[in-house]
């Protein structure tokens, strides 16, 4: 069986092109980047030209873009840098951040909770948008960090990264977002949206696992978190990982290059998975479909069915999509994204995402509007929640 | 050659055909044992593990490091995972954390605090095991759900009912905490191990080198980190907002004596011989608790048999409710001999038990399963006796 992978927000695989700008770095040229000598040349200047490949995919300068081990990482390292470097010189902070954050964020958030730091979570609208008027509201004297995500991860929806920089500069605010879902699906102007900082990580735009990047604005004074040797100028200690920052850096670079041709192909068989699936499936809805979003996100409720199940289902079919956030035993929690845009527990149980990616094709598509409808039918009739009457139509 | 050889040429992952079995596997022996059976038997298999309880609740109740070798451990999800890469069937780990705190562990708290002698394990099968999981099997294109209980299903041509019988190995038998399954479930359901003994079952593991061949057996209810119930109830009523209350109390004979002091009602159950306080020269026994009244009330042996009792709730499992009394074994707990009686069916899900010789500690909270040789006939909750 063919298997039919519509879950690239959680991973991608590594480009082919990737994979072979990379392997050069894991026994050739395998030097330390921090090395004298000719080996660690080799590897420091690859390391380089990464730096400068990330760096254009943001409109940002090479120096401003610092490696780390992957998304997580780097929002960690955005917020308790900013966090720790302010909190000698005041005796109160605040930060704005969103209730639809990765728990990256959100649970870096909670951690500076305990430790006395004030935090608010703007509610977003059933479409998952953040209102601005509500940012403006939020902002207090001692706010020094406002923290808001570029694109979701379970709805696609992309926030208004322009406006809330402006917002965040007119009253001097630290302006940190998640970039990991936007970076080589949308452009991402770290210039335009006036950001301080910027978290990407490697496995989302087809490099490989393990690497990820935070861009941090010239002048920005930021508490590192890692203390060690000199690398990266100190600021983030450890050997580079050669190999993966490597892969980053062609993984940006590929995205740079194909990023307007993917988005068009790429929200055409989205859109068409979903208009088909909500054709097909009596009563299902797409969640934060009429706003902005990633092109390659489709998240539909399938009232009655458990989509735990619809997921176990489809796998055996032979399709991988997701619902939920994934948690240490491969058991489904409830997702807090959708409670957030008011769904009710059970909607956000019935609730799945498919996320289409570079390498998907018109005739998986069609497969999945075979199989999705059909599962959906079969967890339907045993289900002791789904009406059994046929709906009217006008 | 490794004995998965014969293994190898069974249906894998992706091919699925309907009609395929789901296992309940909780990373044990006997249910793991289970997937390997029916893969001999060439029956397309897919794992279901539940995951019930999250045991990062109640830290306090954590020993140091990570929890281990408990139920719902990630230790035996990845058990039953590492079992089924082993054996190439696919494999799946399911939340049931709400569904298991509504249906089983809530009400065993609140039980326990009414003073009864809950059992966790039966409403886990009837209310989780074969009803959530079971039909999460059936959404997922299941026909059937195996388990690695000890018992036995057959179908009896007369009737056309299926019937719940013993494990033959007795000695490991589970049909007590199976009374409570309908008709529809024992149809969908399949118990492969009812015909092996404990020792067949290792063996069989061992031969197909099961990574979990020689894993300890789990003897305590799951969800209760340490083994320590009454430990496990205060931390719950704590986390629910409504602390026990641990108020000190009398302790007296059926007359009304007072013979000593209690340390709360909560730290005794009906039976009970040790730890009460004093002594009193013969043997003497915990015969009711009663929280209301803060009391514990104690006699000797004679005063905690009993005859008669009613027991509620009743599923007549093998046969229809009969219109008149039956003769039948029946047993008063998971490891009482069962003893011979009359049941007597009443309105309202409700039977009435004589025994023929009073029996010892007949106590509410437990189940009264009624047995015909190896057939289980009925099964309810104890509600009162004498």
């Amino acid at each position: 069986m063919k298997r039919i992978y519509l879950d690239y927000n959680a991973t991608t695989p590594v480009d082919p092109a990737v994979l072979e700008a990379m392997l050069p770095y894991f026994s050739g040229d395998f030097g330390n980047a921090s090395s004298i000598h000719t080996f660690g040349q080799r590897a420091r200047a690859a390391v380089e030209t990464a730096r400068e490949q990330v760096a254009s995919l943001l409109n940002a300068r090479p120096q401003e873009i610092i490696f780390t081990s992957g998304g997580t990482e780097s929002d960690n390292h955005a917020i308790f840098g900013v966090l720790q470097s302010l909190l000698h010189t005041q005796p109160a902070a605040h930060i704005i951040t969103t209730a639809i954050e990765h728990e990256a964020v959100l649970n870096t958030c909670q951690a500076l909770e305990k430790e006395g730091v004030a935090v608010t979570y703007l509610p977003v609208s059933r479409h998952g948008l953040i209102n601005l008027q509500d940012l403006r509201k939020a902002i207090r004297p001692e706010t020094i960090l406002i923290t808001i995500m570029h694109a979701n991860n379970e709805l696609g929806t992309v926030q208004p990264l322009e406006e809330i920089g402006r917002i965040a500069t007119e009253h001097d605010i630290y302006f940190h977002s998640d970039g990991v879902q936007s970076a080589g699906k949308i452009p991402v102007d770290v210039k335009a949206c006036q950001l301080d900082l910027l978290s990407l990580s490697g496995h989302k735009l087809y490099a490989p696992k393990g690497v990820g990047a935070i861009y941090i604005k010239g002048g920005t004074r930021l508490r590192q978190l890692l203390y060690g040797g000199h690398h990266q100028r100190g600021f983030r200690p450890g050997t580079e990982n050669v190999a993966g920052i490597v892969g980053l850096g062609k993984a940006a670079e590929l995205a740079r290059s194909s990023l307007a041709d993917d988005a068009a192909r790429i929200s055409a068989l989205r859109d068409h998975l979903e208009q088909g699936l909500l054709a097909r499936v009596p009563d299902s809805r797409a969640n934060a479909a009429a706003v902005p979003r990633t092109p390659n996100t489709s998240n539909i409720t399938f009232p009655g069915i458990e989509g735990e199940a619809l997921i176990i289902a489809l796998d055996l079919k032979g399709l991988a999509c997701s619902t939920g956030a994934a948690c240490s035993s491969g058991a489904v929690e409830p997702s807090h994204v959708l409670t957030a845009i008011g769904l009710a527990a059970s909607e956000a149980r019935a609730s799945i995402r498919f996320s289409l990616g570079r390498h998907t094709t018109t005739t998986e598509i069609e497969t999945a509007l075979e199989i999705v409808p059909a599962a959906v039918a079969q967890l339907r009739q045993l289900s002791p929640t789904y009406k059994k009457e046929v709906p009217t139509h006008h | 050659m490794s004995t998965q050889a014969n293994l190898d040429s069974l249906p894998v992952a992706g091919e699925l055909k309907p009609g395929f079995v789901a296992v309940a596997m909780s990373g044990g022996v006997d249910s793991s044992t289970v997937a390997a059976l029916l893969l001999q038997h060439h029956r397309p298999i897919v794992g279901l593990t539940m995951q019930l309880w999250n045991q990062r609740r109640l830290p306090e109740l954590q020993g140091d490091g990570p929890a281990q070798h408990r139920c719902c451990s990630l230790d035996d999800v990845y058990d039953a995972k590492r079992v089924a890469q082993h054996l190439s069937f696919p494999h799946y780990v399911v939340n049931f954390e709400e569904q298991f705190e509504q249906r089983v562990v809530r009400p065993f708290v609140e039980q326990y605090l009414a003073g009864r002698t809950p059992i966790a394990c039966t409403n886990c099968n009837t209310d989780v095991k074969f009803e959530p999981l079971l039909r999460m099997a059936r959404q997922i294109g299941a026909e059937r759900l195996a388990t690695g209980h000890y018992a036995r299903i057959r179908k009896d041509d007369h009737s056309g009912r299926y019937q719940l019988l013993r494990a033959r190995d007795d000695s490991k038998d589970q049909s007590y905490f199976l009374w409570g399954l309908t008709q529809e479930q024992l149809s969908r359901s399949e118990f492969p191990l009812g015909e092996l003994t404990k020792e067949e079952v290792r063996q069989l593991a061992r031969s197909v080198d099961l990574p979990v061949a020689d894993k300890p057996e789990s003897m305590e209810l799951c969800f209760v980190p340490n083994g320590n119930y009454v430990q496990f109830i205060h931390a719950y009523a704590r986390e629910e907002g409504k602390p026990l209350n641990d108020k000190e109390g009398d302790i007296v004979t059926e007359g009304g004596t007072v013979l000593g002091r209690h340390t709360g009602v909560h730290n005794y159950t009906i039976g009970q011989r040790k730890g009460l306080g004093f002594t009193t020269g013969k043997p003497i026994y915990v015969l009711a608790i009663d929280p209301e009244k803060n009391r514990v009330t104690v006699g000797e042996d004679d005063a905690l048999r009993a005859a008669t009792f009613e027991i509620e709730n009743v599923n007549w499992v093998s046969i229809d409710a009969p219109n008149v009394p039956l003769r039948a074994q029946v047993k008063i707990r998971h490891k009482h001999e069962p003893a011979a009686a009359t049941v007597e069916a009443l309105p309202g899900l409700r039977a009435f038990i004589t025994f023929d010789a009073p029996q010892r500690a007949i106590t509410p909270g437990q189940a009264a399963v009624a047995y015909d040789g190896d057939i289980v006939l009925a099964g309810g909750w104890i509600r009162n006796s004498r």
